[in-house]
């Protein structure tokens, strides 16, 4: 059996998480993931101003504070920290953890060979829309196929402490220790399945373990304490989901299940570059007290195809409020909305979407929202989106005028006007997998 | 009888671009088929009005005694695009447990 944990779900994850899992308790790798599909994007611009930058810089302190107990201990790291510069990352742990050996996975960044895949035939069409990429040509901010877990396999084959890459998908940091120290065959689909399953229960961190649990919450012990989550894996597939004894949150059937639907899309057909996963297969049963046994978990083999993420500026948006008080809170705002459309309209100003909500009325749930027509305050959230940034600055000035020349009781516009912030859209697309080379390098 | 349907499950939702899956879970297994025959994908959809432009698609997971729902066009453009506060639906499933669910006495007990 291993005990692989989960101590990070996301870049800005509580950065105790990772300290505690290395003390609290017995473990043999640590995956800590730091990608979401916006990440690459920030990264991507902090390398252009600075070659040695485009990582989570997060990281490197991190196993600089926990590089003596890592050893002591012999738990390994696995993350997907490097961003889109994976070795200047893996360069600053070894200048902060010089005693750790470290291994760099890369191959995913296909950014700088876009028009080189293009020429050889590699339409990158929008997987939703169809659209060719030549559609946002010139705006492209990074592009990053999925890797799987073959080359993390491969890292830790070397003896690394530290195995660092850049996007290879959450499931994968937890599917290759299973891998690594079982010897699975990539054909094995029902044992990888089950790895990407447990990926997927711990990849957001505590949310598999009382965090953002909507059964029982009010019961869920010490969240101040909560404990990430531990897979207790078998060499054939079946596992326990639990966390370290003594800390705070949950592991119930409740809360593995919970975490099994979140970001689910057709259960039968979960596709990651390693394989299929079924979840209509999962079987789950109480093994004791925050414990919980997964067993009975059937995969299908791999697509022949990776997924793309690609980046790129879409035009403009800024997001602004006003506070109003009841008497007549709802109708106040509402009214103040409908007169900061009206001042857009004489501008001529032309937006893709203007968008208005009334924040502690139904914001939130829109129709499904109980009615409480007479609510003490509420905040009006008025928003722009559009491709020219002087029509989304000129809307940021419709707003605070409003507090003496609108409604009465408007409040709440200390920050003053709203800041304006550029898109970063997303143009999901497929490549085949034989197109991205992978490579693994041991920086000691 | 009329019962909303937190009595009965439980919820999280997340998204994946401008969709928002919403995962409904049976506390006990036994009503399991109160919310296959109850949350049907156009009782959702009219739970949420104007908030879902698209299709609502409904998938089971009767070993999880689970429901998942995919909310089509629910979250104005989706993650960066988004100018909802709650561009990632993280509160849908929440909002999904105040439907009235039809339910007898018996098959409540």
């Amino acid at each position: 059996m291993i005990r692989i944990a989960n101590g990070q779900g996301f870049w800005g994850d509580w950065l105790e998480a990772p300290v505690r899992l290395v003390e609290q308790g017995p473990l043999d790798y640590l995956a800590l993931d730091y990608l979401a599909e916006i990440t690459m994007s920030i990264l991507q611009k902090q390398k252009e101003a600075d070659a040695k930058l485009g990582y989570a810089r997060d990281f490197p302190p991190l196993i600089g504070r926990i590089a003596a107990r890592l050893k002591e201990r012999g738990v390994r790291v696995i993350a997907n920290a490097g961003g889109v510069n994976p070795p200047a990352c893996a360069r600053q742990v070894r200048s902060l953890a010089p005693q750790l050996k470290v291994a760099v996975v890369t191959g995913d960044d296909i950014f700088p060979q876009l028009d080189e895949l293009l020429a050889q035939g590699h339409e990158l069409r929008n997987m939703e829309t169809g659209e060719p990429l030549s559609a946002i040509q010139g705006k492209i901010l990074s592009a990053n196929a999925y890797l799987g877990a073959a080359p993390l396999v491969e890292a830790l084959a070397t003896g690394a402490d530290v195995v660092i890459a850049g996007r290879s998908t959450d499931t994968a940091l937890t599917l290759a220790p299973m891998v690594h120290r079982f010897s699975w065959a990539w054909d094995e689909w029902n044992r990888l399945a089950a790895g990407v399953i447990a990926g997927h229960i711990i990849e957001c961190g505590a949310q598999s373990t009382g965090g953002n649990c909507i059964a029982d919450w009010q019961t869920i012990p010490d969240f101040a304490d909560i404990g990430y989550p531990i897979v207790e894996a078998e060499p054939d597939g079946t596992f326990v989901v639990t966390k370290h004894r003594g800390t705070g949150g949950r592991v119930s059937l409740e809360t593995v299940k919970e975490q099994l639907l979140y970001e689910l899309g057709d259960p039968k057909n979960y596709i990651t570059p390693d394989c299929v996963a079924d979840f209509t297969s999962i079987r789950l049963s109480g093994d004791g007290e925050n414990r919980v046994r997964v067993t009975a978990i059937q995969g299908r083999p791999r697509t022949p195809m990776l997924k793309v993420s690609i980046a790129y500026l879409h035009g403009w948006k800024a997001v602004g409020t006003l506070v109003y008080s009841a008497p007549q809170a709802v109708e106040k705002a509402e009214a103040a909305g409908r007169i900061v459309r009206e001042r857009l309209d004489q501008l001529g100003l032309k937006f893709d979407e203007v968008h208005t909500e009334l924040f502690g009325y139904n914001a939130c749930h829109g129709p499904a929202a109980p009615v409480n027509p007479n609510p003490p305050e509420v905040m009006l959230r008025i928003g722009v989106r559009g491709q020219e940034r002087a029509a989304v600055d000129r809307f940021t000035r419709e707003l605070i005028p409003l507090v003496l020349s609108g409604p009465p009781t408007a409040t709440g516009f200390g920050e003053g006007k709203p800041s304006v912030r550029e898109v970063v859209a997303y143009w999901p697309a497929l490549i085949p997998r034989e197109v991205i080379r992978t490579n693994v390098e041991v920086i000691e | 009888m009329k019962v909303p349907l937190s009595r009965i499950a439980h919820a999280r939702s997340g998204d994946k671009g401008d969709t928002s899956n919403v995962g409904v879970i049976a506390y006990e297994e036994r009503h399991y088929r109160i919310l296959v025959r109850e949350v049907t994908p156009e009782r959702v959809k009219a739970h949420f009005g104007d908030l879902v432009n698209g299709e609502v698609e409904r998938f089971e997971l009767p070993n999880l005694g689970a429901l998942n729902f995919l909310l089509h066009e629910a979250l104005g453009g989706g993650g960066t695009l988004s100018l909802r506060i709650d561009a990632q639906g993280k509160t849908l499933g929440a909002g999904l447990l105040s439907l009235e669910v039809e339910a007898s006495e018996q098959e409540l007990a």
